[in-house]
């Protein structure tokens, strides 16, 4: 036994130093906090005020003495507009998608736990919510609750939850055909307690991970529903909104459409990265010894 | 000896509700009876799906029979499970066949280990309670601080061996506990089960392909081919005196592994 013991001894040593940061985890974190951090000076402080209108000072190129990013037809600062849109950004997508995660995450687990009939049932359910054109439905919620961030949010959480619902039941039931389930059946658990014992705790990296996938996801999509009038409206600062009255003058002014749109493009990457590093990094415990 | 497990014209099928089946055909298990003795050690031999397995899992209440009567102590099994859940687990454990998957990844092992006390006793053990528990099987107390990927085969198996038995039961089942396991790891399990065995005043009852694990361990054995007892005994009897051809290839195998094993 005693060389088995120290085989062991040397494996449990090496186990530790496996777990390597990722260079995406590393990147993504930082674009992340940079975004949030501009998010959330823009609550205090911006450079100028957000809707105060200066015509003489229309269309100044960025880099212009005092405009870093430049102002708009009115002579509006366009560094105030794109930090105050972060913040509108990631309120909407924080919102939205924890709000789809809840659920989503609930119905995924339930199902995955009821009887084949309800499984099969929810399945078709997830599908038939992942098949409606997320746009559509946006389109008709505005209609009847009138554009702005709620709709935005509302409509997002149509788009999202029958996703997290199908990603969450897949692993789950692959976790409840473990035999540490069946071992916590024989002592007596109830299906309900090891679900939320047992198999959260078991899918949360996934979990963790589909989130910030989602959040990027969030992000474009606030910016598409403002684009088209959907989401944010006047005097409410948004990416998407900039976008869109940007386009008429993208003659004159291209630059008024670059930056939200590279401000966009910046903050999707940076989630993405996140998820993505997040991956690899709650990973290697599962890999690090075959557990099958 | 009295009976503390006996099972009588027991059906079983996965399928009950979706599929109308006639008396005999397609059954997981069918016609099943089995009877077993208080601290007796009872085999489970057969080839993959010939229902070994599912047989266990309806002893032990972990599946429920389509057709049939299962008793234990001479209450029947759908009884204890409506009346006294906690109480005919806690006297029923079981240890599975893969030692990586029977331990939840996510928790350190002093808290895999403290589940059954804590679901069926209501209580929290003490760690010196834990510590005696993994004495019982071979193990040091350092082990509770570890995750299970941090641990062997072997070892882990010897967890889920003291995990079922914290509770002390009367029963304890093991669903194919060595196959696994490295060869000489094989043969350190199996003596700890009948250690412990005889220490505890258990009755074991233990599945497996192998015929010469059972011939080893047990000494009764009960012989399943496509979900029908084909033949039912002393280990002795059978082993020396097949009666069934089915039987006598397994004797036969078990035969040809142990000369290469030895």
């Amino acid at each position: 036994m005693a060389d088995t013991d120290d085989f062991e001894f040397l494996e449990i040593a090496t186990s530790g130093s496996r777990r390597r940061v990722p260079p995406q985890l590393v990147i993504g974190a930082v674009i992340v906090s940079v975004i949030v951090g501009i998010g959330m000076v823009s609550v205090f402080w911006t450079p100028y005020d957000l809707n105060t209108v200066d015509v003489p000072n229309q269309f100044l190129r960025p880099g212009s003495d005092g405009y870093l990013l430049g102002t708009d037809k009115l002579g509006r600062d366009m560094t105030s507009q794109i930090m105050a849109g972060a913040r509108n950004s990631l309120l909407v997508s924080m919102i939205s998608t924890v709000a789809s995660l809840i659920p989503g995450v609930l119905i995924g687990l339930l199902a995955a736990g009821a009887s084949p009939f309800w499984q099969r049932f929810i399945s078709r359910l997830t599908d038939i919510g992942i098949a409606l054109p997320g746009i559509l439905v946006a389109l008709v919620l505005a209609t009847s609750l009138g554009p702005g961030n709620p709709t935005a949010i509302i409509a997002i959480m149509f788009w999202f939850i029958p996703t997290v619902a199908r990603v969450t039941m897949g692993p789950a039931r692959q976790i409840l055909s473990r035999d540490f389930v069946e071992a916590a059946q024989a002592y007596g658990r109830p299906r309900r307690f090891i679900l939320f014992r047992h198999v959260l705790p078991n899918i949360g990296p996934l979990i963790i991970v589909q989130a910030s996938v989602m959040f990027a996801l969030a992000i474009l999509i606030e910016a598409a529903l403002s684009y088209l009038g959907i989401g944010a409206q006047r005097p409410t600062p948004s990416w998407g909104r900039l976008l869109k009255e940007a386009q008429p003058l993208i003659d004159k002014a291209p630059y008024l459409m670059i930056i939200p749109g590279i401000s966009i493009m910046v903050a999707v990457i940076g989630f993405n990265l996140l998820g993505d590093g997040l991956r690899t990094y709650l990973d290697p415990q599962q890999t690090a010894k075959g557990t099958g | 000896m009295t009976d503390l497990l006996a099972s009588d014209r027991l059906f079983f099928d996965y399928q009950t509700r979706s599929r109308r089946r006639d008396a005999n055909s397609d059954w997981t298990l069918r016609d099943i009876a089995v009877t077993i003795p208080a601290g007796s050690t009872v085999g489970v031999v057969g080839e993959s799906g010939s229902g070994k397995s599912t047989l266990v899992r309806l002893l032990c209440g972990l599946l429920t029979p389509s057709k049939g009567e299962i008793t234990f102590d001479g209450r029947s099994v759908k009884d204890w499970l409506s009346e006294d859940r906690l109480e005919f687990h806690r006297r029923n454990q079981i240890v599975f066949q893969s030692p990586a998957s029977s331990l939840d990844p996510r928790l350190r092992i002093k808290t895999s280990l403290s589940e059954p006390t804590r679901a069926l006793e209501r209580r929290k053990p003490d760690p010196a309670e834990l510590s005696s528990w993994l004495k019982d099987v071979g193990l040091s107390g350092d082990v509770l601080s570890r995750y299970p990927h941090q641990l062997s085969g072997g070892q882990l198996q010897r967890i889920a061996v003291a995990r079922a038995l914290s509770v002390r039961p009367d029963v304890l089942y093991a669903d194919e506990p060595t196959s696994a396991l490295d060869v000489s790891v094989q043969a350190q399990v199996l003596n700890l089960l009948m250690g412990l065995k005889q220490r505890h005043g258990l009755t074991l009852v233990l599945v497996s392909h192998d015929l010469a694990v059972v011939a080893r361990v047990c000494e009764q054995v009960v012989v399943l081919k496509d979900g029908q007892v084909v033949e039912a005994g002393q280990t002795v009897e059978v082993m020396t005196d097949p009666k069934t051809a089915y039987t006598r290839t397994l004797v036969e195998a078990s035969r040809a592994t142990s000369l290469a094993r030895f």
